[in-house]
């Protein structure tokens, strides 16, 4: 069992969570992953890692509450315990010699935007942030962004409710015009990243997405979260979550996203009803 | 419990016992659940034998003076005296007597290919059939499991040693060697990367052939004799082999990872909605009770019409899973004819039985779909041309693209690979070409006090050749503890 140690609502439907789990904490890296089980018969959902400290064992996520499992997650509190932790999980994101560099996180690929960007700035790269959301109450992490050292951030927004208004392409592709850019790192809804890499691709930036295929086991035994990459077939959960942009075939990864919709409208209809905590 | 008895084989009997005169029954049928019933439920095929089926078939036994069923065995069993035992009413002696060699009789008197191993060297197969050896296995490990924990056979467990084992990956493998090492007086823990113990067992193998709650209870033992099981760690990840034998502290490392990685068909469709690695299926399923969906949180794509590719025990519990998921028709395609399927005849009978419609000489080439989900198999005519380095014949085309099977599930059960994963828990460690650890006769790698056994080294095989490799590394880790 896992100790939650810390949680935070970030806006409505956007959590993190803190638990206490030292052996993870001593390995995370910028880019790597969780698979977290809330509760005996529940799911293995996948999580990307927002924080850790390997001095104070404690490692953090953070999600969005979307289906039954997060309902779950986000009914919990301080002193309450998850089932299972597993992880680090994936490759960790590359972030030496990335040089100037623009770093996406759309929504809560912010959570995995923040390490990232964290990880590059330290390793000497000139990092400039995009956040993006739908609007101001769907930021996250803006403050924690802003306040890493030497790192830039521009905010955009799909209703210019904070910072520019639009998509976050276009602040993309500005910096590219301007040459500014030797590296890319997108991370977020799929069909984000898939314009990402569509727009630096124009200009011949090598661009990295952080994919988020459905996972079961998230060490490489089912390949559940197979995707194609170039002519390959590469596993999310052991070759990725990390790979490079302009090689995705997104409509596929995009498919294989809905497979589950329907059923996870019945699980979460099913908790709803029967969660007493839930208005 | 007496020492380990090497010499076995030899097969002496106390003196003063009256002559053994064998009955000459048939072999006693195992009780089973009609196939129309069990198809649409997740409970177990056979229910195993009453004490007095068991003793009847028992009783065909010839109490040969040189057990050559006992040499078809991977772990030498002795298999005449705890035959004798169940002769005698003795279910305890029985049940000691399996446990000097196997940690895990309920669950290898169910899944071991019996007709291939002890049943297929008794002297009685020659001439009719063998003596039920898996069934009487059952009939034992069964027993045991129905005392309470502290009335159970609880191997003797030497001295402490006072030396630390890892066992990474808690399979058949890992738990045949830490059950031995544990006997042998070393503290053991085993690290495994899914929440539940077991490997295969847990997630692979479906309840209706192994109960999870019989995995529970053999695993409840190991514990007992004072193994610990750490779930949720992921070695090559949270820790490399070498920080458990610096950082840790521990004096061996056993690995028995399992060959996990699921191979695909390589053909084209393979990523549509509907397609399935049995690895996933299997494990949604096992592991993640999606049969229970919605209560419990995994969901499962519940084909109608589901096409299962390949000819093993893996394709059989795939096929046979997806009946018991509502699945109105489930059809098997398999490149060779039924006679070259690796599957046990046992697990072949019963999916049939239960409506599996095999279609033989077949050979996927292609998978269609619409609108991201899968519509139709289509698959190549085959005949059988000469043998391959197998030993079987091989499969040759005949007609290119001859028909389509029209299905919305495929699932792939064409085997699995090494784990890259492995490479991170110990990058200096020698494998060979196709990625499994190299390892010499006692089951020790390269690298000083890391010893490797089952599927991680021979690539995919059975339980019960993983449990032997795990419990022959053990006795090599034991001689290498105390040589030390």
């Amino acid at each position: 069992m896992f100790r939650i140690v810390h949680t935070r609502q970030i806006s409505d439907a956007v959590f993190e969570m803190g638990v206490e789990a030292p052996r993870i904490a001593r390995k995370a890296k910028a880019g790597q992953f969780l698979m977290v089980r809330v509760a005996e018969g529940g799911e293995r959902i996948p999580l990307t890692f927002s924080d850790w400290s390997a001095e104070e064992d404690w490692i953090r996520f953070i999600y969005m509450r979307v289906g039954k499992t997060t309902h779950q997650l986000s009914h919990l509190s301080v002193g309450d315990e998850l089932a299972d932790v597993v992880g680090p999980l994936g490759t960790p994101t590359h972030v030496e010699g990335v040089g100037r560099v623009a770093v996406i996180g759309g929504g809560v690929g912010a959570a995995v935007a923040y390490p990232v960007a964290r990880a590059m700035s330290a390793a000497g790269a000139r990092v400039t942030v995009i956040l993006g959301a739908r609007n101001a109450e769907l930021l996250v992490l803006e403050d924690e962004l802003r306040a890493l050292p030497g790192v830039t951030v521009n905010v955009v927004t799909d209703d210019g409710s904070a910072g520019e208004k639009g998509l976050v392409t276009a602040p993309l592709k500005r910096l590219c015009e301007a040459g500014a850019l030797d590296h890319a790192f997108a991370v977020g809804p799929a069909i984000m990243m898939k314009f990402c890499a569509a727009t630096t691709a124009e200009f011949g930036v090598p661009t990295t997405v952080s994919l988020n295929p459905i996972m079961v086991d998230g060490t490489g035994m089912c390949g559940a979260c197979r995707v194609t990459i170039g002519d390959q077939i590469r596993f999310g959960c052991v070759d990725g979550p990390d790979f490079d942009g302009h090689l995705v075939n997104w409509e596929e990864l995009m498919s294989r996203q809905r497979v589950y919709v329907d059923d996870e409208r019945v699980a979460d209809a099913d908790y709803q009803r029967e969660c007493s905590c839930h208005k | 419990m007496s020492q380990v008895d090497e010499s076995g084989l030899s097969g002496q009997t106390p003196a003063e016992k009256p002559r053994h005169k064998p009955s000459r029954a048939p072999r006693t049928p195992m009780p089973e659940r009609a196939a129309a019933v069990r198809r649409s439920d997740f409970e177990e095929v056979a229910f195993g034998y009453s004490a007095e089926q068991a003793q009847a078939e028992a009783n065909r036994c010839l109490q040969c003076k040189n057990p050559t069923c006992e040499q078809g065995c991977p772990v030498n069993i002795r298999i005449k005296d705890f035959i004798a035992a169940i002769i005698d009413g003795e279910w305890t002696d029985g049940v000691e007597i399996l446990k000097e060699r196997n940690a895990l009789p309920a669950v290898c008197g169910r899944v071991c290919p019996q007709e291939e191993q002890c049943e297929a060297s008794c002297v009685l197969a020659k001439k009719g059939e063998p003596v039920a050896i898996g069934r009487l296995e059952r009939f034992l490990g069964d027993h045991d499991l129905t005392c309470d924990l502290e009335h159970r056979c609880t191997p003797q467990i030497a001295e402490p040693s006072g030396k630390r084992c890892a066992v990474v990956g808690s399979g058949p493998a890992g738990l045949a060697c830490a059950g031995e090492l544990a006997r042998l007086g070393h503290s053991v823990t085993v690290m495994e990367s899914l929440h539940a113990p077991g490997g295969v067992l847990s997630y692979g193998i479906p309840e209706f052939r192994l109960p999870k709650a019989i995995v529970a209870a053999e695993i409840e033992m190991l514990e007992v004799m004072g193994v610990t099981i750490e779930c949720d760690q992921v070695i090559g990840r949270i820790a490399t082999v070498e920080d458990l034998m610096t950082e840790e502290g521990y004096d061996a490392v056993f690995i028995g990872s399992g060959a996990g990685l699921p191979v695909f068909l390589g053909i084209p469709g393979e990523n549509l909605n509907g397609v399935y690695s049995a690895n996933e299926f299997l494990t949604r399923v096992n592991l993640m009770r999606a049969y229970e969906f919605p209560t419990s949180d995994t969901p499962v794509w519940r084909g109608r019409k589901v096409a299962v590719v390949g000819g093993g025990n893996v394709a059989m519990d795939a096929a046979r899973t997806a009946l018991r998921l509502g699945a109105e028709e489930v059809f098997l395609a398999y490149r060779r004819t039924a006679e070259e399927m690796p599957a046990r005849k046992e697990e072949v009978h019963h999916a049939i039985e239960e409506g599996v419609e095999f279609k033989m000489l077949c050979s996927p080439v292609e998978i269609r779909g619409r609108d991201g989900w899968v519509t139709g198999l289509v698959a190549n005519r085959m005949e059988l041309g000469e043998p391959d380095e197998s030993g079987r014949r091989a499969p040759v085309c005949v007609m290119d693209a001859d028909f389509e099977i029209e299905c919305d599930t495929v699932i792939s059960a064409v085997g699995t690979r090494a784990n890259p994963l492995l490479h991170d828990a110990a990058p200096d460690l020698e494998l060979n070409r196709r990625g499994y650890i190299v390892t010499d006769e006692n089951g020790a790698t390269n690298l000083p006090g890391v010893f490797a056994g089952g599927d991680i080294v021979t690539g995919a095989a059975t339980v019960i050749l993983a449990m032997g490799a795990g419990k022959k590394a053990a006795a090599g880790m034991h001689r290498w503890l105390t040589d030390a």
